[in-house]
């Protein structure tokens, strides 16, 4: 039989164990409100300013030096035209990379290379895919500073995070399958395409969205390959010209994004672009998690099919 | 189906707007250019029913002329005139321009409303404050006026990158980018602005426009001009040739081989008869009637090359600029 004076030891230790749990979680959530309330904050303020601003008008109207007439179409254009280039051309290489490293690579220094180094590529400064895309896209292939241009550049910002998503998917899917597959005698590429694909483009689709995500917002690399302030018209329609040259006349048209629009609004002496700029913002908040509800979407009803 | 019904609202509006391959006239430069060239922009699209097509961007009037002279734009937007360094560059490349005076632009010293002991300041008192060698060493507002409070000097300006700091810096200076390098610097003249009008001690400069639109909460600095008379800045002090020496033109460059463009003659000439008033508009100083016009007549008779010879100057009349013979 224990002793009072023991069971009142392990009282206090219990004790005490419990208030550090408690420290612990009121911690974490400071630390989460923290995040969460600038973002509400912030966001509720944009809102408020802007709000009021959001019309037909302004997601109809060319930018303005009336700030009443000024309105977005030209930035919102430019940023769904930029984004499916960025799409088209991330989305297969980077899973193209992906699955390559995961079921076809060999193991030695080489992989070992290439796989630290995306990941570096994962942190490196947009500014400097944007110095890197003035040289090679603009002036080197001569694009100029066009769509094609800004697409293929956040395309670049965004490789290394499909890759890396890709991977994680494909590493998600249990080995059984794999064996499976390969006792039932299917070659490798039988075994991706019918397997590994389907399986994992829940978690690719995350990776993409997470990287479109960010390419949206970005600024710093478009501004440097020379994207224009004042652009009062649209590209061509992508796949509207005469075939099959026409076709493709809008990814080489000028453009101009929505961070930019604003960022150039912002810095406007006259208030009324203030709140130009947090309409816009609020667009571009809203853009930003209707792609995320989208790829909570599909991801559920991608999830649906998979049996196992 | 949802993301078709999007993408047919996408094309429809596509189709609403698709037009003819059409002409393009590009320009780039000077941010304090900018807002006068999108007005005329603006404008010139709407009158021309969207049959041309313009473009402006924002590169800096170094990174305008850049561009300008490697051939990629057809006018460059600049606030101060081309310097010896890319008038080489332009010559290298083959390309030649026709230089044009737009608009002036009021450099506004601006101070808190609550600081009550300036009146005026002459040039002198702010070289004291400016110059190089104030650094460090002049950081109270009675060390340049024993009459004035013994409070911190708390300086904003433009950073060096722009135009407006270098033109400053040469009219009260003396020497284009010579300054003291210990004030509040930002891009950004809202920054700026919001500065001033937060700290009664502070002391800033910039464009009119900005002054023009936050009138509430900053007070203009007249400013003592080389004839003794303290002017405070305005369009029609300006347009009077009293706010000397912080008024400076502004200038686009237009490229001679997209002259032989008839779109880009056409805008050039509609720039030039509507600039003045479009300027007016978004706070700028509009040049005198007689100034348009001989800028018309220098742009028509091809006259290429710079007034300034690539040497930036403080206080010539626009007037005197056009009727000298450009150097190229």
């Amino acid at each position: 039989m224990m002793k009072a004076a023991d069971l009142d030891a392990i009282r206090a230790i219990i004790t005490r164990a419990k208030r550090w749990d408690l420290i612990f979680s009121v911690l974490g959530i400071l630390s989460l409100m923290l995040g969460i309330l600038t973002f509400v904050v912030l966001f509720i303020d944009m809102a408020i300013q802007g709000v009021p601003r959001l019309s037909y008008d302004f997601f109809t109207s060319f930018p303005s030096r009336r700030a009443e007439n000024a309105g977005i179409l030209s930035a919102w254009v430019g940023t769904i035209l930029v984004m499916l280039v960025t799409a088209l051309s991330a989305v297969p290489l980077g899973v193209a990379a992906g699955v390559y490293l995961e079921e076809y690579a060999p193991k030695n220094w080489m992989t070992d290379i290439i796989e630290i180094n995306i990941s570096n590529l994962a942190g490196i400064p947009s500014i400097v895919y944007g110095l890197l895309a003035l040289g090679l896209f603009v002036y080197y292939f001569g694009f100029g500073q066009s769509i094609l241009t800004a697409g293929l550049t956040l395309a670049l910002l965004i490789l290394p995070v499909i890759i890396v998503a890709t991977r994680e998917a494909i590493r998600a899917i249990p080995q059984s399958i794999h064996e499976g597959s390969y006792a039932c005698g299917a070659t490798t590429w039988q075994t991706v395409s019918d397997h590994i694909l389907p399986y994992s483009s829940a978690g690719i689709l995350t990776g993409v969205i997470i990287g479109m995500a960010r390419a949206i917002g970005e600024t710093a690399p478009i501004i440097t390959i020379g994207a224009l302030t004042f652009i009062a018209f649209l590209p061509t329609p992508p796949f509207a010209g005469d075939p099959p040259a026409g076709m493709f006349d809008w990814i080489f048209a000028p453009f101009t994004v929505m961070p930019i629009q604003m960022f150039n609004w912002t810095s406007r002496p006259e208030a009324a672009f203030t709140l130009n700029a947090a309409a816009a913002g609020f667009v571009l908040v809203f853009m930003t998690l209707a792609m995320n509800g989208l790829a909570i979407y599909l991801r559920y009803q991608l999830r649906k099919n998979i049996k196992w | 189906m949802k993301s078709m019904k999007i993408a047919a609202v996408v094309a429809g509006v596509f189709a609403a707007t698709a037009v003819h391959a059409q002409a393009l006239i590009k320009i780039d430069g000077s941010s304090t250019v900018f807002p006068v060239t999108e007005a005329v922009a603006e404008d010139f699209q709407k009158a021309k029913k969207g049959s041309v097509r313009v473009t402006v961007g924002i590169s800096g009037t170094g990174g305008g002329f850049k561009k300008f002279c490697r051939g990629e734009i057809d006018i460059s937007d600049a606030s101060r005139p081309i310097l010896a360094k890319e008038m080489e560059e332009c010559a290298k490349a083959g390309i030649k321009y026709v230089e044009l005076p737009v608009a002036f632009d009021a450099l506004t010293v601006v101070v808190n409303p609550k600081n009550t002991w300036i009146k005026q300041l002459t040039v002198a008192e702010l070289k004291m404050m400016w110059e190089p060698g104030a650094q460090g060493k002049i950081t109270k507002w009675n060390q340049i006026n024993p009459a004035w409070p013994d409070a911190p000097l708390k300086l904003f300006g433009p950073g060096a990158d722009s135009g407006t700091f270098d033109y400053f810096t040469e009219a009260i200076n003396g020497k284009a980018k010579s300054s003291r390098g210990d004030f509040t610097a930002s891009e950004d003249d809202n920054v700026l602005v919001q500065g001033v009008s937060r700290d009664n001690n502070a002391l800033g400069f910039f464009g009119f426009a900005y002054y023009d639109e936050n009138k509430g909460k900053l007070k203009a600095v007249p400013i003592v001009n080389p004839k003794g008379k303290a002017v405070t800045p305005s369009i029609d002090a300006v347009m009077a040739g009293e706010y000397e020496p912080l008024a400076r033109p502004i200038f686009i460059y237009v490229s001679a081989k997209s002259m032989d463009k008839p779109e880009v003659k056409e805008f050039v000439e509609f720039y030039l008869k509507e600039g003045g008033k479009l300027a007016k508009e978004v706070k700028y100083v509009p040049l005198g009637a007689a100034d348009y016009k001989h800028a018309l007549e220098n742009f028509s008779k091809k006259k290429t090359g710079t007034a300034f010879g690539g040497v930036a100057e403080v206080g010539v009349k626009v007037a005197d600029l056009l009727k000298r013979n450009p150097k190229e």
